[in-house]
């Protein structure tokens, strides 16, 4: 598990020309389904190579949120922007969604899911497989390239999603409830591993989950949603968490503090 | 129709348990009822019941008799009814898929056509098949059409359905990985349509062997349907129940080789199971 990741594995496409604006910006967001107010008004700024987390409760509509930045969807009001451009298609050019579950083909093996991004690029098989092969021994699935999807256990068949989204070679990372399927001691060791993956990987991150723990852990910066319609509460910084093991994270007296607050906010926000 | 939907839910396919012991229960039905059978005919309590000559009811053994002396009349024309039936089959399968992708990417055409698909399957086909048989004459022709008609519905709905089923999380994740709709239909859609389709191509395979012998009854001179209509004029009940299994066995091994197709290329569960 205590895999080092100093290098970056997978260097984004967009990314060098875009390094000085913020990547996501929003503001006034606001969207709806039908007559269902889903959110009422956002503003959000992540800059190029922070990892923003979002924490609210169920339904509160944080996958969204999710679905807006990646341009799945158009909001119904106000301003959204990734890497500078509000455009849907532009926005999908520049995200990659890992949504909560893995999604993944269950007739491809593990290698070809992670190398599916190339694959759709016009890659050959055998080109897609160098460029996603490497990935596999860093992130702890050596050996299991071959693999099909039904063979790996739910960590496993995770890291494999993430390796896809990140393959996908996307300066934006949209992180849905990345590891809500998983059980507790599974996802404490993944939440370790992302951190050291995410600490290798020059990306901007929005990281959405109704884990305050994980959140404070991961994230840089973590904002409070509100029950739906849903508004921002507060915004908490927790920059230094994740560069630490979990279990002495979470026990220092800061992020005691941190979770004691998010908690109180997240009852704040239920109405 | 009640074996179509249930083909068609996301239970693992239907498939005979390959233990000695799966296989040891059928055989004993069969053989009990065979036998029952056998004892019926040879003490003439059927032809007595019914109040015929006991000549009219064959015994078990008798049909296997037929079956041997009668193998070359019997490999004949089943060669004639195997074409029919794999040529319809085949003819359905093409069309059948290419309809279904056709309704699945246009919203206005599986509007427009879908109630027609509907109106196809509940077209007697029994009764068109003598006009089939005017239009295109006593060949091969019309047979492959009735055979075809009766595979195309099952094929395509199938199809259709699958195409459909698919989780809608995974065209969306496919657009994030840069997939155009292209890619998506060849690396999602196509794939995960597959076990469906090859349900509907099970059903199919079995009911083209009645579209067969509907059509050869409608007008032919060759074929086991064929066979049946002239033995049964000729009083040779034996020979009947003969064409009859052997009809049978073309079904069986044609949806055999469909399930091995299905074990081979889409072993995978349905998503959504």
């Amino acid at each position: 598990m205590q895999t080092r990741l100093e290098a970056p594995a997978v260097e984004p496409r967009l990314i060098s020309q875009e390094h000085q604006r913020p990547a996501v910006t929003a503001a006034g967001l606001g969207h709806r389904f039908g007559e269902l107010e889903v959110i009422e008004r956002l503003d959000l700024e992540v800059d190029t190579g922070e990892v923003v987390g979002l924490v609210g409760p169920s339904g509160c509509g944080k996958s969204t949120l999710l679905e807006l930045i990646a341009g799945l969807l158009d909001p119904a009001r106000g301003e959204l922007a990734v890497g500078g451009e509000t455009d849907a298609e532009a926005r999908l050019a520049r995200c990659a969604y890992m949504p909560q579950r893995d999604l993944l083909l269950p007739w491809l093996a593990a290698i070809d899911n992670a190398a599916l991004a190339a694959r759709n690029r016009g890659a050959s098989v055998s080109a897609a497989r160098a460029e996603a092969a490497p990935l596999f021994s860093r992130f702890g699935l050596d050996g299991f390239e071959r693999s099909k999807p039904s063979e790996l256990s739910g960590g496993m068949r995770q890291r494999v999603a993430f390796l896809r989204t990140l393959l996908a070679g996307k300066p934006v990372l949209l992180l849905d409830e990345p590891f809500a399927s998983l059980d507790a001691i599974t996802r404490a060791e993944m939440q370790e591993w992302l951190a050291q993956a995410l600490a290798a990987e020059r990306r901007s991150v929005v990281l959405v989950t109704h884990d305050v723990e994980e959140a404070l852990y991961l994230c840089d910066r973590v904002i409070v949603l509100s029950a739906r319609p849903a508004i921002a509460v507060t915004a908490l910084d927790s920059p230094t968490a994740r560069r630490h093991p979990r279990e002495d994270a979470v026990a220092s007296q800061g992020f005691v503090e941190l979770r004691a607050q998010a908690l109180r906010a997240l009852k704040e926000g239920r109405r | 129709m009640k074996r179509i939907r249930r083909l068609n839910s996301a239970a693992p396919p239907l498939r005979p348990s390959g233990s000695a012991i799966g296989w040891l229960a059928p055989a004993v039905v069969v053989a009990l009822l065979i036998g029952l059978w056998e004892v019926a005919a040879q003490w003439d309590w059927l032809a007595d019941a019914l109040n015929i000559q006991p000549f009219l009811i064959p015994a078990p053994s008798d049909v296997a008799s037929s079956l041997w002396t009668d193998r070359e009349l019997l490999a004949d024309n089943a060669w004639v009814t195997l074409q029919e039936i794999v040529l319809g089959f085949a003819l359905a399968a093409v069309v059948g898929v290419a309809f279904a992708l056709v309704l699945h990417l246009s919203d206005t055409l599986r509007r427009a056509f879908y109630p027609l698909l509907m109106a196809s399957q509940t077209v007697p086909v029994i009764a068109i098949a003598p006009i089939l048989v005017v239009w295109f004459g006593f060949g091969l022709g019309p047979k492959l059409v009735i055979v075809a008609l009766v595979c195309f519905f099952p094929i395509t709905v199938n199809t259709l359905d699958g195409l459909r089923s698919v989780d809608p999380e995974l065209p969306r994740m496919m657009r994030t990985l840069d997939g155009s709709r292209g890619q998506i239909l060849r690396r999602v859609e196509v794939p995960s349509a597959l076990p469906f389709l090859l349900s509907g191509a099970k059903i199919a395979a079995v009911v083209s062997v009645i579209g067969a012998v509907f059509g050869e009854w409608s007008g032919a001179s060759e074929g086991l349907g064929h066979l049946i209509l002239v033995s049964q004029s000729q009083l040779q009940t034996a020979r009947v129940f003969a064409a009859v299994v052997v009809l049978s066995a073309l079904a069986i091994g044609m949806f055999g080789l469909l399930s091995l197709l299905e074990r081979r290329v889409a072993w995978w569960r349905p998503a959504s199971a």
